[in-house]
């Protein structure tokens, strides 16, 4: 099954609990967490990728402790039109998601392995790189 | 006996559509397989190419006489202050002047999302552009403002007029600091995870013709999609070359060039507006050069590749900012393209600022040019100061 992107939030009365190691454990399910954040409130956010075959299952569990999950509709997409293939933004790409193809040196853009850090969107100087939802 | 020919004798080649013109790439494989005498014998023109932030560029605009008149004494292009302190309705906007309003570093890394590169790409791209100017007044020219939308075709001149461009080699920059840094190289992760570099090598054009025996005031070359000319030496020419650590020639290092050309005939694809985050606001270029093959010298100079031609390894966290002098060494642009290069012992993550696939189009669009007979090439009125000029860089003191 291919993997998931999902966001959760976390309130401040849930957040130091081991619910990654629950999903992990009872579902069976191969988790990739993309970014995380706790903020001085101590509520989180988390992007993360799941694979397996009991998602659904997972994703009710955490609904059941009070995480809030959505799945991530915000996708990051390269402009071709405005795009020159300078390559600035690839050793900025913190998951090789853009990279150059050698040896034409054209810059692609991989949006499977696009973890939506959106250092990208800044980095371009042709602001090629757009978010879309 | 070695080949020789002239400019003169290349035009009538390329008006008859019998000239050989090859692209600098070409020229270097075909050089690595059957030598410069052969390359020389056989090919009449070799073209460059690069794309990339040119700070250094804007345009001279005439932007006609209203009804009545007015002195123009402030401009501003889609809000961008363009610079008037020549004649009554002439302006000059430049590729890095931001909005007033912008607020630059203030919230830092500022984005400069529109400068005068983006006002010069919308007026070749035919958008409308606000125009809003005041005036203090004259006998003559008694209006005191005026604001309307313009296109390029509503005005008189536009005249691109980039003081330097073109920069022979660059450095490759490295940030070996503790914190992220955002530079005119782009944005330089700490610890040196990064290495920015920004020629296009073997397809650039002043790396290519290093002594210049072909290149100066009245070449005809590709610049912003259509032709153009070299005006002058570029601003900082410092057309030196860089020693290796037992003094030899190593590679090409300061030449520049100031361009100009037509910028109504020009097109947006070519002339793009760049945002350097951190830093300002510039245009891309793509400019090209097309070299006749005059004799073996200037055939073996133009075949150079990526292996053959290095840049230095600067630090932009200490030395660039302070202007301390050293380098962290030289290293190829063959190893450059590779994706890693040896810093210290230590692999490092490459990525170009100047777009490769950009530059080989140039070099392609020129040889069309050229072959088609629509592109003639322009004999120098007078070259221009090579390594041997003795010119050195003046710095500021105090």
């Amino acid at each position: 099954m291919a993997p998931k992107k999902v966001v959760l939030r976390f309130s401040a009365d849930i957040s130091d609990q081991p619910m990654i190691y629950k999903l992990v454990k009872d579902y069976n399910l191969v988790i990739n967490i993309l970014k995380a954040n706790v903020n001085p409130q101590m509520e989180g956010t988390m992007v993360m990728d799941i694979s397996g075959e009991n998602i659904e299952a997972g994703i009710e569990y955490l609904r059941s402790v009070g995480v809030g999950v959505q799945s991530l509709t915000e996708e990051i997409i390269q402009n071709e039109d405005k795009c020159v293939s300078c390559g600035s933004c690839t050793a900025i790409c913190p998951s090789g998601a853009l990279f150059i193809e050698r040896p034409d040196m054209i810059v692609r853009f991989d949006s499977d392995r696009c973890v939506v850090c959106h250092l990208c969107l800044k980095a371009c100087p042709m602001r090629a790189m757009e978010v879309r939802f | 006996m070695a080949t020789e020919r002239t400019f003169r004798e290349i035009n009538e080649r390329i008006k008859q559509g019998k000239a050989v013109v090859i692209t600098a790439e070409e020229l270097v494989t075909l050089v690595k397989e059957k030598g410069v005498s052969y390359a020389t014998s056989e090919v009449d023109v070799v073209t460059t190419g690069t794309f990339g932030p040119m700070c250094s560029s804007g345009a001279f605009l005439n932007l006609g006489h209203s009804k009545p008149r007015i002195k123009m004494q402030k401009v501003w292009l889609n809000g961008v202050p363009a610079y008037s302190g020549i004649a009554a309705v002439d302006a000059y906007i430049g590729a890095t002047e931001v909005r007033e309003d912008d607020p630059l570093n203030s919230d830092y890394p500022g984005e400069f999302r529109y400068g005068g590169g983006h006002v010069i790409q919308d007026l070749v791209a035919g958008k409308k552009v606000n125009l809003r100017t005041t005036g203090y007044g004259t006998d003559c020219y008694p209006r005191r403002e005026f604001e309307a939308q313009i296109t390029l075709d509503d005005i008189n001149e536009a005249i691109l007029f980039n003081p330097r461009n073109a920069y022979q080699n660059y450095s490759c920059a490295v940030n070996p600091s503790s914190k992220t840094i955002h530079t005119y190289m782009g944005v330089l992760k700490s610890n040196m995870q990064n290495a920015h570099y920004s020629t296009s090598g073997q397809l650039s054009p002043l790396l290519k013709d290093p002594w210049f025996k072909t290149i100066g005031i009245g070449t005809r070359i590709f610049l912003g999609g259509s032709v153009g000319y070299v005006a002058w030496n570029g601003t900082q020419h410092f057309p030196s070359f860089m020693k290796d650590e037992s003094g030899q020639d190593l590679s090409p290092a300061g030449a520049t060039l100031s361009v100009i050309g037509d910028l109504k005939k020009m097109s947006p694809r070519w002339l793009a507006g760049a945002s350097m985050l951190g830093y300002g606001a510039s245009l891309s270029v793509g400019l090209g050069i097309p070299i006749p093959i005059l004799n073996e010298d200037v055939c073996r100079f133009a075949a150079a590749g990526d292996d053959e031609l290095f840049a230095p390894i600067i630090d932009y966290s200490q030395a660039f900012p302070e202007r301390e002098s050293g380098n962290l060494g030289h290293v190829s642009y063959a190893e450059l393209k590779s994706g890693t290069i040896k810093i210290n012992g230590r692999e490092v993550t490459t990525a170009p600022m100047s777009s490769y696939p950009r530059a080989r189009e140039i070099a392609g669009l020129l040889k069309t040019w050229i072959q088609k007979g629509e592109f003639l090439l322009g004999e120098p009125v007078e070259l221009l100061p090579d390594a041997n000029a003795g010119i050195n860089a003046n710095a500021l003191q105090g």
